[in-house]
């Protein structure tokens, strides 16, 4: 059995491909139960998500195996193959497992040590469970890279830190205050990144949320989604009194809050800290606020710095991620290995009981009529002959050992079994 | 004193891992630099002790023992706010100042003296031991008051090391910071009338213009100051980080300064 994946990804695909091959819903019943039909391929697992489309299988053949994936892809979603060809990869064997590996622990993300990965992959596996289209061999495998992943996320800071603008926003706010959810938060316009760090506050626990814009309708509409209440636009400044935490994206051309008035904001709410982030572009905040006395103002570069500086940092940490990674190829390709040599162990055997066995009865017939116990006694010696003349071979094919393969071809030579192979190779 | 050199020893070591803490690249802060400061805080206990049975009185009547035990109260807030509030760093900030109290008291000679009459007062317990819990909250502040300049220069600046990442909150440092300087200030008040007190019993006037007497009103001075600013106008934050710091040079100043430049009736030698 080969391990096998087909697949595609956001660094091969556009999305206008990916959306075209996803399987969502009940296609991927479809898909699975459709594939399991095939000859090569004899087991499977399909991942899709917004970002990658994988086929994890165990076939017969590599060549025919990925032709007939392509195939399948092509057909059930009636996609041109020549297109397919374009943005699919396949990897096998060592390859494969290492992809695999490296997709459970975020390795291959578009942002590197997303956690959503491992939770898709593990979807994917419930599925292909579900419809009993996996074998000893994936599931093995599929066990394995949930194992490394974890292992990469305790072992590593891969997934540490935020690396995105709206959590880092949340992480800032996190050190400047220290109990969310007795500060109040005000969000101020409605960009779409701004409605994503408010969203992000709000799952951290901030609840007392108002929210203005300078179309009502807007502010309400928000207002209604992040259980929070409507400040008229024309008097956000008063607000700021007892707010604690602004995100602001307007769309104005303009400074909307200048540093004087921010000053006696500060007085009045006698210097209590503030969080201001600035997500518009240009700039509605005059950046000299930052100047005060606990007012801490971060602007979209200035989040892009920490998020910047946080991406470095998971880099670094994914360069020992790989190394868990290889470390663990290792592990999973011993097993591999002691499973292919089973038909060899069995094929000796068999051998090897067959010639005693006839051999057995040969004897028996020139012997003539005898006593039971002595039949017993010389079957008793012919068994006992055979298992110790294969003990040492086939102990030598169940270890590990690293010339397995060069072993099981001798042993298949001498012992004439090469009628046996091929058939699992 | 063997034990009092097995503690100082302790600290020493529990400073220096402290202070790697700050500087190393991982996340998850290590409990080793509390730890030893454990080891070390018993044998520093057990000296206290020792040098209490053999003088018969809280051992704080010359230099060498009034840094130690003033070490030692620090270190006792420290476990409690330690295991408390468990602040990512705190001890990193903290034994380097019970070390170097611990130091200081390591230079000056160590013999047990005779209670001077003079002394022999109840008040003589009440008084110290009001001043050096005040002292040591004071230190408390200071050592945490630096731990929110660095954190607030961190958010400020914009540059998230990884002791961002380590360091507490603003908002929990500068509370505690408050509550430190809230619970010294009655303590050196206190320490400060009952010290009045007791110099009317012993002297026969309440106030003498001793040295000691003057620096600590001016501390007293500060910190009331630090309590009045923020309460009225809201000196929070980075301004009351800095006043707790410049307040407990002037704890230092008042503790060895005038007991050894300025001699007065607190000159214990």
């Amino acid at each position: 059995m080969n391990i096998l994946v087909v697949g595609l990804n956001h660094k091969t695909a556009p999305i206008e491909v990916r959306e075209k091959i996803a399987f969502g819903g009940a296609k991927l019943e479809e898909a699975i139960n459709a594939l399991k039909k095939s000859d090569t391929v004899k087991e499977n697992i399909i991942l899709s998500t917004c970002n990658r489309v994988e086929i994890y299988a165990g076939v017969t053949d590599i060549g025919s195996g990925t032709e007939s994936i392509k195939d399948f892809i092509s057909g059930f979603h009636n996609v041109p193959r020549d297109l397919l060809d374009k943005s699919l990869y396949f990897h096998s064997g060592t390859d494969a497992i290492r992809h695999m590996y490296r997709v459970a622990s975020s390795l291959d993300s578009m942002i590197v040590g997303e956690p959503q990965i491992l939770g898709q992959l593990k979807d994917a596996y419930d599925e292909a469970l579900k419809y009993k289209s996996t074998g000893v061999v994936l599931n093995k495998l599929m066990r394995k890279s949930v194992s490394v992943a974890k292992r990469i996320r305790t072992e590593t800071k891969i997934a540490e830190s935020a690396v995105s603008i709206s959590f880092a926003a949340v992480e800032l706010a996190k050190k400047i205050f220290d109990d969310l959810p007795t500060k109040s938060f005000m969000l101020l316009g409605a960009g779409e990144m701004a409605e994503l760090a408010a969203r992000n506050l709000i799952n951290s626990g901030v609840r007392d949320v108002l929210i203005t814009n300078r179309t009502i309708a807007r502010a309400e509409e928000l207002a209604l989604e992040f259980h929070g209440k409507v400040v008229p636009f024309e008097n956000f400044i008063n607000e700021l009194a007892h707010t604690d935490i602004v995100i602001c994206s307007t769309g104005a051309p303009h400074y909307i809050l200048s540093k004087d008035q921010v000053h006696r904001t500060m007085k009045e709410r006698k210097q209590k800290p503030m969080f201001i982030i600035d997500i518009s572009v240009p700039r509605n905040i005059d950046p000299q606020i930052n100047d005060l006395d606990n007012v801490y103002l971060y602007d979209v570069d200035s989040l892009q710095g920490v998020v910047e500086t946080n991406i470095q940092e998971r880099a670094k940490e994914a360069e020992k991620a790989e190394q868990i990674v290889d470390e663990e190829i290792g592990a999973f390709l011993r097993w591999h290995a002691s499973l292919a040599a089973t038909p060899t162990v069995v094929a000796l055997r068999n051998k090897a009981e067959e010639i005693r066995k006839a051999e057995f009865e040969k004897t028996i017939k020139k012997l003539g009529p005898m006593e039971e116990e002595k039949i017993k006694a010389i079957e008793y010696l012919t068994v006992s002959i055979v298992n110790k003349l294969i003990h040492p071979p086939t102990a030598a094919l169940k270890s590990d050992n690293n010339d397995k393969e060069a072993m099981m071809d001798v042993i298949r030579k001498l012992f004439q079994l090469e009628t046996e192979k091929g058939k699992d190779e | 004193m063997l034990l009092f050199e097995l503690a100082l020893t302790f600290y020493f070591i529990a400073t220096i891992s402290g202070v790697i803490e700050i500087f190393r690249g991982k996340k998850d802060t290590s409990k080793v630099s509390l730890y030893l400061s454990i080891i070390g805080f018993a044998f520093h206990t057990a000296n206290i002790i020792v040098r209490y049975i053999e003088g018969g009185h809280i051992p704080i009547t010359s230099m060498h023992e009034a840094a130690s035990f003033f070490s030692w109260c620090v270190l006792i807030l420290f476990y409690i706010h330690e295991f408390k509030y468990k602040l990512g760093l705190l001890s990193s900030f903290i034994l380097p100042i019970v070390f170097l109290l611990m130091f200081s008291s390591s230079i000056f000679p160590r013999e047990i003296k005779v209670l001077s009459p003079v002394l022999q007062s109840y008040w003589f317990g009440i008084h110290t031991i009001l001043a050096f819990l005040g002292d040591a909250a004071f230190a408390m502040a200071c050592g945490i008051g630096v731990m929110y300049l660095i954190q607030e220069r961190n958010v400020k600046s914009k540059h998230l090391s990884m002791l961002f990442q380590k360091l507490p909150s603003l908002q929990i440092l500068d509370e505690i910071n408050y509550h430190l300087i809230t619970m010294g200030f009655p303590l050196l008040t206190l320490a400060m009338i009952t010290g009045v007190v007791w110099a009317n019993s012993a002297w026969g006037t309440y106030w003498r213009w001793d040295p000691k007497e003057v620096w600590s009103l001016i501390t007293w001075i500060i910190y009331a100051l630090v309590l009045h600013l923020r309460l009225t106008v809201g000196w929070r934050g980075k301004k009351a980080a800095i006043l707790s710091i410049v307040g407990f040079a002037f704890v230092i100043l008042t503790f060895f300064g005038v007991a050894l430049i300025l001699k007065g009736k607190h000159v214990f030698m």
